[in-house]
């Protein structure tokens, strides 16, 4: 295989041991690498590195969004584009309105959440390297991996693999791109 | 679990004094159950062959549904005046069953919104099959309200879209409210409940990969987005789903208020109350963990899933049940209560009327059914007895029915002009209707189970103790 790999793939048993790992990757400088887990381990991110995720802004932005669509839109169709008295209330009045601009506020903001996780992982995805590797199915089963790309530039197949294996990793594999 | 031990490092100096109490928490998974096992478990129930019960169940299913589709095609073909309204009483079945649905939807956003926000880690055994009966609950109530419209191909009048007529929808209306409310509520449940199942069809995906399902693993995996189980993703996974869940709290509790707004923003006695909010959203609860015990009971039988479904999960379920059913009980006493207090005539008679009255047959149905049996829940030996819960369970669903069938036909049955005064009585083509819903429920419900994981495996891992990167496998103190 000519081409450079993907990166490298190294196997670890148990949480623990994929936490501890982890935490050496992290320190040994790494920048694009990456941890599979069939379910989120609680603390890894510390143990990884990463800061807080960013979320939280699109949603707020979402739900503002929504706020605003709500409240304007019964504005404008109520007092500007079909004024219409019903029962002597006024045309307008953001007691009413609120009911929906509330709802609409969740609808916006659950849309906003969910677009901005996708996009911030980068999925719908067809393709990536990791989702080849022969034994992927455990990594969604039982057990955790640990993939170093080859695009950090710390990255070097001979010195990333014997940190892979220093740090517990078992059956430390080339990835294709 | 994971939360002691990551301050031990750090942990003030006092704790090695002091030396608290290590507090036992609930086993969530029994046995000791490995990741892979839980994997088979929830997988094999997919993979394996479709059982013959499931077929029968899915047959008669579908064959009661048919009452829900020849009850509505008459209806369209005919005119709304097939089913039994007629003056005075003009929101009868249809709205009956429409609150009955959607309150019994309610319990699946209480069980995978607020038990997240408050840390419950036991919802994670139900909440992906209490969230698809959300789902379903919803698509059930969603059929009358867009179907008492009458002219149903005008249904879309009820949203704000340009139309030929250039007049908007009233906004002031609590019906218009209503609207936004049950379809955000619909798109939010399905979004949340969506999120949830992404890692577990990745699951799916490459379990058929590997057996060489090619179709399946496709199907499966178009929909799993092309998910991979990254750290980096996890770490918006999860910030996303607290903000769901963070958001669908309010939702539900609004939901339901805005649907008791629909009676409570009107004059009519027995309606015009301000305790409505609060007492729906209770006994909306109380009638979804009704459901939830009715559905998960049978399958947790049948699937064997005493492991991951304990004694501890049916406690905690029989707990809210009888909390929230008797607040529903305060609710009717109280409701009494104010309508003699607030010495209005009108007010006044509602009530008596609802209790001696031509409906008093169901108003006692409903006091027995909701008020009476949940309080045998305070008994542990009561609450293990999983046929007796389940019993429990049905009549749960039974007086939240006649529940809503009181307060919206007898208040109507009964308006302040005795000379329009009438005694309401479904028509055979309203109780087809609402009677083809369980089966529309069943065969969603039946195809959810043979088609999706009824677990999140994800989450379940995540509650087992060797999912505790510091405490390793023991309860016992952490090893570093």
């Amino acid at each position: 295989m000519a081409v450079q790999p993907y990166g490298l793939i190294a196997t670890f048993k148990t949480a623990p041991d994929l936490y501890h790992a982890a935490e050496q990757v992290r320190d040994a400088g790494y920048r694009h690498w990456d941890c599979i887990t069939p379910f989120p381990v609680h603390g890894l991110d510390k143990a990884m590195g990463l800061k807080r995720s960013i979320v939280p802004r699109i949603s707020l932005a979402g739900g503002i969004t929504g706020f605003i669509t709500g409240m304007t839109m019964i504005w404008w169709t109520g007092q500007i584009d079909y004024p219409l008295i019903v029962g002597g209330k006024p045309l307008f009045s953001p007691m009413f309105a609120f009911p929906v601009s509330y709802e609409l506020t969740i609808l916006f903001t659950a849309f906003a959440t969910i677009g901005g996780m996708l996009l911030l992982n980068g999925l719908p995805r067809h393709y990536h390297p990791v989702l080849k590797y022969d034994h992927i199915v455990r990594g969604m089963d039982d057990t955790f991996f640990i993939v170093i790309e080859a695009r950090d530039p710390r990255f070097n197949v001979a010195n990333t693999k014997a940190l892979l294996e220093k740090i517990g990793g078992a059956s430390v594999t080339e990835l294709e791109p | 679990m994971g939360h002691a031990p990551e301050h031990t490092s750090a942990a003030p100096a006092i704790l090695a004094e002091v030396k608290p109490a290590h507090l036992p928490r609930a086993t969530l998974v029994e046995n000791d159950r490995s990741f892979s096992w839980i994997t088979e478990k929830i997988c094999g129930i997919i993979e394996g062959k479709t059982p013959t019960w499931w077929w029968v169940c899915f047959i008669l299913a579908c064959f009661v549904a048919s009452f829900t589709v020849a009850g509505i095609t008459y209806l369209v073909i005919t005119g709304v005046g097939v089913w039994g309204h007629a003056n005075p009483v003009n929101w009868a079945w249809d709205i009956v069953n429409f609150v009955f649905w959607i309150g019994i939807g309610h319990a699946g956003t209480l069980i995978s919104a607020i038990l997240c926000l408050l840390r419950q880690k036991w919802r994670t055994s139900i909440n992906r099959a209490a969230e698809a009966m959300t789902i379903f609950a919803v698509v059930c109530a969603a059929i009358f309200p867009v179907f008492h419209v009458g002219r149903v191909w005008y249904a879309w009048y009820l949203f704000p879209i340009p139309n030929s007529n250039v007049i908007w929808q009233n906004f002031r209306s609590p019906l218009e409210w209503d609207v936004f409310a049950v379809s955000t509520y619909g798109t939010v449940s399905v979004l949340f409940w969506y999120v949830g199942l992404l890692p577990d069809l990745a699951v799916l995906r490459d379990r058929f990969f590997v057996a060489g399902n090619k179709v399946r693993s496709f199907l499966y995996g178009l929909f799993a987005l092309g998910w991979r189980g990254s750290n980096r993703h996890w770490s918006n996974y999860e910030m996303a789903y607290i903000i769901l869940a963070g958001i669908s709290t309010p939702l539900v509790l609004s939901v339901h208020t805005i649907v008791s707004f629909d009676f409570a923003v009107s004059l009519l006695p027995g309606w015009h109350t301000t305790i409505f909010p609060p007492y729906f959203v209770a006994g909306a609860i109380f009638s979804g963990f009704g459901m939830v015990l009715t559905l998960m009971l049978p399958l947790r039988a049948i699937y064997g899933l005493q492991d991951l479904i304990t004694q501890y999960h049916i406690d905690c379920m029989c707990k809210i049940t009888l909390a929230t059913g008797t607040i529903v009980g305060y609710a009717y006493g109280m409701e009494f209560f104010i309508a003699w207090y607030g010495a209005n005539p009108y007010e006044g008679f509602a009530f008596i009327n609802r209790a001696f009255g031509h409906y008093a047959w169901a108003y006692w149905i409903m006091i027995g059914c909701n008020v009476i049996t949940p309080q045998f829940f305070w008994f542990k030996k009561i609450r293990e007895n999983t046929s007796l819960v389940w019993i429990l369970s049905i009549f749960v669903n039974v007086g939240m029915w006649f529940e809503r069938f009181v307060i919206i036909v007898t208040s109507l049955a009964r308006d302040f002009l005795p000379s329009s005064w009438g005694y309401y009585s479904p028509s055979i083509v309203e109780i087809f209707t609402f009677f083809g819903t369980f089966g529309v429920f069943s065969v969603l419900f039946l195809l959810f189970i043979r088609f999706l994981p009824v677990m999140p495996m994800a989450e379940l891992k995540a509650v087992t103790p060797q999912a505790d990167v510091h405490g390793g496998h023991g309860h016992a103190e952490p090893k570093h």
